[in-house]
């Protein structure tokens, strides 16, 4: 592992990329290589959106930057690189839209806060009723939101059509559009360059990335289960691939990894792991201007700047670790979307991926303080991890800083399944209206 | 797609069943404190690794039954063993 040394990291600009350009320049990179140091005042867990983001603003917002993110593969090998990219805030519960809308807003600002191009892309998101239900759902979720000030109303079959023409707005379908939640604000974001750009500004503010870094277990002491883990104890560090660190607080943002991780501290969380498969076809002229829904389907298409569409669907039904395709999710997913656009169907599939969900029972995340003194989670983020990317780790960076739970997550806590107080979010993408 | 050996129908596609997760007891609701209540309700074991659980054959012999399951890489260990709904008595 070679050490680079740090230099102030160069600026992007419009200016630098022409100039770099013409003189053929290499580009420096983008973070540091380092040796894992024997202790730090925080280890997160995972080197995803969430991990990265909880980095960035305990550096930024709290001025604490003696901090080790590590990653058992590389920098958004997850989720975080395996989600649809799509970003909204228009959910169903109180508490979901404040949190979700505070994500977007900082979604808005980041291009300029990281001096990254992250692509926002602010092109509205629709979300389609099939049947007189979910109309009924559609309508409860828009006065929820207009209450909230989210951006967020139901249109008609009509509207539908002149938003997305290649729509089969017709009453000949089995499931015929009645209407639509329509979300002005929701859009698309390149999620890779939200990682880097997350690193990258973590970096320049002394964090430590460590890729290839397992951990292999969690050291705490005086717990009451075996070891001295669990319920009561203090964490006193963790044991990677490349060596014992001792650190006084442990994140874990492992999203579907976050039961094995939690279990090391003797931390039980109502979390399963489920693949949520998604697809890509090959690429063609820009047809579909908006993000397309629909939960009776399971389905949700968006089309990228470089003109493929991109499917999602709903998490696989059976618990799993492995992250390969199935043949029964393509068909289902091609039937789906052949509903919807009947004139797409002789586009071919260019590749199709999983990613790991983990899932809560009430599709509500579980953040903040567990009974383990030191050790803090920002798991269970099922189907919906990216879009709430940004404001995890604002909260999460403020939950560490401060030793105190904030307002936005305080419904989020785990004790709420002991104390039956679920918060059940059902404008989650995996759920069906 | 995934093989699931039903004991009664034989290797069923999964989409044929429906599948209940970890397969683990169910308290007595008149005698349990509402701690083992609520864990019963939402903490189950969720390892990378063997996972005895429970399936309904939707399809088929609409018969619940219990096996063991690799997380990772989705092999089935033992025989699969005639059960009944997730930690329900019959």
């Amino acid at each position: 592992m070679g050490v680079l040394q740090k230099s102030k990291p160069a600026r992007y600009s419009a200016v630098g990329l022409v100039r770099r350009g013409l003189r053929g320049d290499t580009w420096p990179r983008v973070w540091r290589e380092v040796p894992l140091k024997k202790s730090y005042d925080v280890v997160i867990i995972g080197g995803g959106v969430h991990g990265l983001a909880t980095a960035y603003y305990l550096a930024t917002n709290h001025g604490i930057t003696d901090v080790a993110v590590l990653d058992k593969a590389y920098l958004g090998s997850g989720g975080s690189g395996r989600n649809t990219a799509i970003v909204r805030s228009n959910y169903l519960t109180p508490e979901g839209v404040a949190f979700y809308d505070r994500s977007l807003q900082l979604y808005k600002t980041m291009a300029a806060d990281l001096n990254m191009n992250v692509m926002f892309s602010e092109r509205g998101h629709m979300t389609l009723a099939h049947t007189d239900g979910a109309l009924r759902t559609m309508h409860w979720r828009a006065e929820v939101n207009k209450l909230q000030n989210i951006n967020s109303s139901v249109i008609d079959p009509a509207e539908v059509k002149k938003l997305a023409p290649s729509l089969d707005t017709s009453s000949h379908p089995r499931y015929p559009i009645l209407g639509a939640l329509y979300h002005p604000p929701g859009g698309t974001i390149r999620h890779d360059a939200v990682v880097w750009g997350y690193a990258r500004g973590a970096d320049a503010r002394g964090v430590e990335m460590h890729q290839k870094t397992e951990v292999l277990d969690i050291t705490v002491e005086g717990g009451s289960g075996p070891d001295g883990k669990g319920p009561g104890g203090t964490v006193t560090g963790v044991r990677t691939s490349k060596g014992d660190i001792s650190a006084p607080i442990v994140v874990n943002c492992t999203a579907g990894w976050a039961t094995l991780i939690s279990d090391m501290a003797g931390v039980r969380l109502p979390i399963s792991t489920r693949p949520l498969q998604a697809a890509v076809t090959e690429p063609v002229k820009v047809f579909l201007p908006t993000v397309v829904v629909s939960g009776s389907l399971h389905v949700y298409v968006s089309q990228t700047d470089r003109g493929e569409l991109v499917f999602g669907a709903s998490v696989d039904p059976f618990n799993n670790y492995s992250v390969r395709g199935s043949l029964d999710f393509t068909e289902e997913l091609a039937s789906h979307v052949l509903e919807l656009m009947p004139g797409i169907s002789r586009m071919r599939l260019l590749r199709q991926w999983a990613g790991l969900c983990d899932m809560t029972p009430d599709y509500s995340p579980v953040m903040g303080f567990t009974p383990v003194q030191g050790f803090l989670c920002d798991v269970g983020w099922g189907t919906y991890g990216f879009k709430a990317g940004p404001v995890s780790g604002e909260q999460m960076a403020y939950c560490i800083a401060t030793n105190e739970t904030p307002e936005l997550i305080s419904a989020f806590n785990l004790s709420r399944f002991a104390a039956g107080e679920l918060v059940g979010e059902k404008g989650a993408a995996a759920v069906g209206h | 797609m995934l093989l699931v050996p039903c004991p009664n129908c034989g290797p069923r596609n999964s989409a044929d069943l429906r599948y209940f997760g970890e397969s683990h007891e169910r308290p007595n609701p008149a005698s349990a404190s509402p701690h083992e209540w609520r864990s019963y309700l939402y903490l189950e074991d969720n390892p990378a690794d063997w996972l005895k659980e429970s399936w309904f054959c939707r399809s088929g012999c609409r018969r619940y039954f219990t096996l063991e399951r690799h997380t990772g890489t989705n092999e089935f260990r033992s025989p699969p063993m005639p059960g009944n709904k997730v930690g329900g008595k019959a």
